[in-house]
């Protein structure tokens, strides 16, 4: 419905997620693993090193939900949020979605 | 009190009720050994690590509790693997803990090195690499809580070799990791449930293995008993109902009764209770309970939803769900639904086909014999599913199987972990002559603990339920599933100091019951039909209404 209304194929899921060496290998094999689609990572140290955000672009299509749920489940991952008012143009604001996410904690 | 991180992993397990720990020692987790060796923690040599997983499994499905394996770096952690995703499909709570070459090491392809971290990821609930002695503080009760958790599955700890050796001051150890607390259902859904419950004339209750893990029988058996409602078992769900009871249809799917599915297919609505929706039990999606509406109950939220959209769902424990529903929904007798389903099950009665040889018959003669309170646990294969539907399972945690990644060889090291676990219960063995082969070298382990396991290999010479497809599926074109070397079983079990016999056909009772009342393990080589199938079955891709009965 969203992909109609806003005319994207594509939505971004905000995740913030405890820094480690490991927690990047858990979210990309989760998408490998169920077979989901993942079309770009940005992903920056926050809160001083402590977790990362990370902004996850995917497509928008009724895999979603299972996406957000199968993340959810993962340990290192603290919060979840899909982001219908951003698009890929995150990739190019990075240091101030950083500095918000860095705020919002 | 300073402790070294071998001594204080050892510590942590014992303060989880850890007791009995499988596993092989190799060069990475030597300092593990020597804690070990010192504690009185009780250690069983498996002879494969695979096995020490399954070993694990065995007494984790049996009790319910955690249980704990070990593993060097390298092949010892790869060969564990197997046994961790068999723990991750059907939601076993293990602890595996394995070696791995010193951190300074890590990354220059040394020794008996692989990425164990990276490779268990898919593999487990989650998993930990540690990076220092005082981290096992954490990680340790950390690891457990999350195997114990919702829904429950393995968790993997790869602990380097100088984290093993590491001197960590320790002021006081911590508490042991339990389950969190479960969710609350939420009141006004489960009374849309009950109204929706109330107001169905045909439900059907369908339970599998999240039933189990919640112990929630009584309160399924009780619904089905108040409401009249007809109860089907998924593989994992087997031991829920008692099957003598009239309301219990027994297995769904791919391999279950004719009636059983067309029950479900008739239903208008049914009550999926620690279920996923796997393509085995429920066949092709779309024909599967057409006309039902659904309610769906898992711990699991991710499950709901994920295969069929629910009209009412609740992410919650089904045990504590159920309590509240009861009290909720009327008794109602729904005579004319149960006049319906037992005139489906007359139409299409399911009954063992003669022949004194065929291996359900033998499945029955055997149950019958052992004692009502043994454990079985079964391999993969033709044999699997003529126990699924002729064993009596009349509790849950008495029939182990691997449901979800159906690995081969997993009967015998987790019929061991269930004897170990269970010193009171009988222990047998139920498995085919391509499964024993995968695991066979347990039988060492066998007689070493001396466990009372009696093993009933259905020896048909075939890859039975390869050569089953083959026939059926791929115009008889068999290709690798026949075994043109026929080992001879009794010998090699006493090769390996465990009583062994052959039984040939027709089964003669009392060769049977001898061969079952020796004292300590056996192994009994059981010949059986060659060419035997499997039905009812659904083929692959097809409705559950579609199953094949028998040869064409």
């Amino acid at each position: 419905m969203e992909e109609r209304m806003n005319g994207l194929p594509n939505t971004i899921v905000k995740l913030m997620v405890r820094n480690h060496p490991g927690a990047m290998s858990h979210i990309t094999g989760l998408f490998s693993r169920r077979g989901f689609n993942l079309e770009g990572i940005l992903c920056a140290p926050v809160d001083g090193g402590a977790d990362s955000a990370m902004y996850l672009v995917v497509r928008n299509d009724e895999r979603l939900e299972q996406i957000v749920k199968q993340l959810r489940k993962l340990y290192d991952v603290k919060s979840v949020a899909v982001q219908d008012d951003l698009d890929h143009t995150v990739f190019y604001r990075i240091e101030e979605l950083l500095s918000e996410a860095a705020l919002s904690g | 009190m300073t402790w070294n991180g071998s001594s204080l992993l050892i510590e942590l397990l014992k303060r989880q009720g850890i007791r009995i720990v499988a596993g092989i020692p190799g060069g990475a987790n030597l300092p593990l050994y020597d804690a070990l060796g010192q504690s009185d923690l009780r250690h069983v040599l498996v002879r494969h690590e695979q096995a020490g997983g399954f070993l694990a499994q065995g007494m984790a499905r049996s009790t319910g509790n955690a249980a704990a394996c070990l593993a060097t770096s390298g092949p010892g952690a790869v060969n564990l693997l197997t046994a961790v995703a068999d723990a991750k499909l059907d939601s076993v709570p293990i602890v595996a803990v394995t070696g791995q070459v010193p951190s300074a090491l890590i990354g220059t392809d040394a020794f008996q090195e692989v990425d164990t971290y990276g490779m268990s990821i898919p593999v487990t609930k989650h998993n930990f690499l540690v990076r220092t002695g005082a981290e096992l503080l954490e990680v340790v009760p950390e690891a457990f809580r999350i195997a114990l958790s919702g829904r429950q599955g393995p968790v993997l700890i790869d602990m380097p070799k100088d984290v093993q050796l590491a001197a960590v001051e320790v002021e006081s150890l911590p508490q042991p990791g339990v389950a969190d607390p479960s969710p609350e259902p939420d009141g006004a859904i489960l009374a849309s449930m009950a109204r929706l419950i109330a107001s169905a004339q045909r439900p059907v209750l369908y339970v599998g293995g999240g039933v189990v893990a919640s112990g929630a029988e009584e309160e399924v058996r009780a619904l089905s008993q108040a409401c009249g409602i007809p109860v089907v078992c998924t593989l994992m769900g087997l031991g829920v109902m008692d099957p003598d009871h009239p309301l219990s249809l027994g297995m769904i799917g791919m391999h279950g009764g004719v009636a059983t599915n067309l029950i479900v297919d008739r239903a208008d609505l049914l009550i999926a209770l620690g279920v996923r929706f796997d393509d085995r039990a429920t066949g092709q999606v779309a024909g599967f309970a057409p006309r039902a509406r659904i309610i769906h109950l898992d711990i699991d939220e991710a499950e709901i939803g994920k295969i069929r959209r629910p009209d009412i769902s609740a992410g919650c424990d089904v045990k504590r769900a159920l309590r509240r529903l009861s009290r909720l929904v009327a008794r109602a007798p729904r005579e004319e639904w149960r006049k319906e389903v037992d005139g489906i099950r007359r139409e299409h009665p399911f009954a063992c086909p003669d022949g004194d040889s065929h291996p359900g018959r033998l499945v029955q003669k055997l149950s019958v014999l052992a004692p009502r309170d043994a454990i079985v646990t079964v391999d993969v294969g033709q044999h699997q599913m003529w126990a699924a539907q002729w064993w009596p399972v009349r509790q849950p945690r008495s029939f182990l199987t691997s449901g979800g990644l159906g690995t081969m060889g997993f009967s015998v090291p987790a019929a061991m972990g269930a004897a170990l676990a269970n010193p009171d219960r009988p222990v047998l063995v139920l498995t085919g002559d391509g499964s024993l082969l995968i695991n066979i070298q347990e039988l060492a382990t066998i007689a070493e603990c001396n466990l009372d396991i009696k093993i009933c290999v259905f020896n048909n010479g075939h890859l039975g339920l390869v050569r089953q497809q083959q026939e059926l599926f791929y115009g008889k074109r068999y290709v690798a599933s026949r075994f043109d070397a026929r080992p001879d079983f009794a010998a090699i079990a006493r090769g390996f100091g465990i009583h062994g016999c052959t039984i040939t056909m027709p089964h003669d009772d009392d060769a049977l019951r001898r061969a079952l009342s020796v004292t300590g393990p056996a192994l009994l080589d059981i010949q059986v039909p060659e060419m035997e199938n499997v039905y009812p079955m659904v083929p692959p891709g097809k409705s559950n209404v579609e199953a094949i009965w028998k040869s064409e």
